[in-house]
């Protein structure tokens, strides 16, 4: 199918990396733009006139928004290796926790944004989704979608790789090896998998960006 | 083998009609279990241990959750029956996405025109009908959502219509001075016997929700 694919997005974005992801794992080539989402491009606007976000996936033209509808569209499009099972049942638990991920993942970004008693408040938020998933976490060397990579691994995948840049900006310590281990090893071997390691935001590169762009935010807000 | 179909669920609410209404449009027989909230059954905490909510279905014994996750669940089973989804991935993209919008969006705000007052109420106000109205362009001159047929994206919206007199009334607005394609769209899916048969009478919505507002000191 040689139609064309594009991916607008921006690098330090969880939610595009998650497209990223499930068209790396199945091996689709797309041509990939950088949007500064201080200064969004017409043709994003043009694409995603509802929500005005990356990312937006443009398929022949047509544009598909929000990053686990994108993946559900490349999952029906691109049936290698497949993200979903087949059995309407596990689909329907795979689903249940990608929106389980999109609800719950909301704290995580909190913490990006937040400060004093709001923060306070997605930390806690943090800590009761950390709780949940690790009960339901998969066994060792395993993914949430079995022996490969699924649409739940991609979900929570983003949430976990950007929860450690926060930690590290904050100075705080949430996901803890010794409280979540399962998580934590899942994770582990989520960021180490070939096609995942290969595509990761830098995590020094990230703390940075952050940082001043919470600051940014602090003085925009005092003035 | 004869599928066993249950449903936990709570009749005011419009999450749970959804699943009502799919389950009319493909004819299962099911049994259905009206919860007190205030006092979840045991069912309900074993079936839906992660969120404690309703909508639950339970066929053969394994619960489903979520209530769009059920309704494409019970698209997928029972497939040859009134197919909710487009069998098109570009348009399924589409009609998710206007479905996560009308759950993500609709809800807190139309909550808080009942339960709220003075300026919060008239924040939400503009929230509400900002998004009733980008949804009215979405379905512009179509007679559903979903196009010529009723769909997956319609039978996320229609469950909120038994509640338009609680919006109108506390909101102090009417639809169809605001948003005037919407309720010829909604005559059109009532007209569905799925959608007739399970939407609450308006009127009644409007007293459980008076009744509510006492319950919790919110008059």
């Amino acid at each position: 199918m040689g139609e064309e694919l594009k991916l607008h997005g921006a690098w330090i974005s969880p939610f595009v990396y998650r497209v990223i992801w499930a068209l790396k794992l199945k091996g689709v080539p797309y041509e990939y733009i950088e949007e500064d989402l201080s200064n969004k491009s017409p043709l994003l606007l043009k694409y995603n006139p509802v929500h005005k976000k990356v990312p937006a996936l443009v398929h022949a033209g047509k544009p598909i928004c929000e990053s686990m509808i994108i993946v559900e569209y490349i999952e029906e499009t691109w049936p290698q290796y497949p993200l979903l099972p087949i059995d309407p049942y596990e689909r329907a638990m795979a689903r249940f926790w990608v929106k389980f991920a999109e609800e719950k993942g909301d704290a995580v970004w909190a913490l990006f944004r937040t400060s004093g008693e709001e923060q306070e408040k997605a930390m806690k938020g943090t800590l009761e989704m950390l709780k949940t998933i690790e009960e339901h976490s998969p066994d060792a060397k395993k993914f949430f979608g079995g022996d490969k990579i699924g649409i739940v691994d991609i979900a929570f995948g983003a949430i976990g790789y950007w929860l450690g840049v926060v930690e590290e900006l904050l100075g705080v310590a949430l996901f803890e090896a010794h409280a979540f281990p399962r998580l934590h090893a899942w994770l582990k071997n989520f960021t180490e998998a070939p096609k995942i390691k290969e595509n990761l935001p830098g995590r020094d590169e990230l703390v940075v960006f952050v940082r001043s762009w919470r600051a940014e935010r602090l003085l925009a807000s005092q003035n | 083998m004869a599928d066993e179909v249950s449903l936990l669920d709570f009749w005011p609410s419009m999450f749970g009609m959804r699943v009502r209404v799919t389950l009319a449009e493909k004819g299962i027989k099911y049994e259905y279990k009206e919860e007190d909230l205030r006092h979840k059954s045991d069912l309900l905490l074993k079936m839906n241990p992660v969120h404690k909510k309703i909508p639950v279905l339970i066929h053969n014994g394994k619960s489903v959750c979520e209530s769009l996750v059920i309704v494409q669940y019970i698209d997928e089973v029972w497939k040859d029956k009134s197919p909710l989804l487009p069998s098109d991935p570009y348009q399924r993209a589409q009609a998710r996405f206007w479905a996560d919008f009308i759950d993500k969006k609709i809800y807190e705000p139309g909550r808080k025109l009942w339960a709220t007052k003075g300026e919060e109420q008239g924040a939400a106000k503009k929230e509400f009908l900002d998004i009733f109205k980008i949804l009215e362009g979405e379905l512009g001159d179509k007679p559903y959502f979903g196009g010529e047929t009723f769909g997956f994206v319609d039978v996320s919206l229609i469950t909120f219509y038994c509640w338009f007199y609680v919006y109108e009334t506390f909101g102090k607005f009417s639809f169809e001075a605001e948003c005037p394609k919407i309720l010829p769209w909604a005559k059109r899916c009532i007209q569905k016997e799925s959608v007739a048969k399970t939407l609450p009478d308006q009127k009644k919505v409007y007293e459980f929700v008076l009744e509510m507002k006492k319950m919790f000191g919110l008059d």
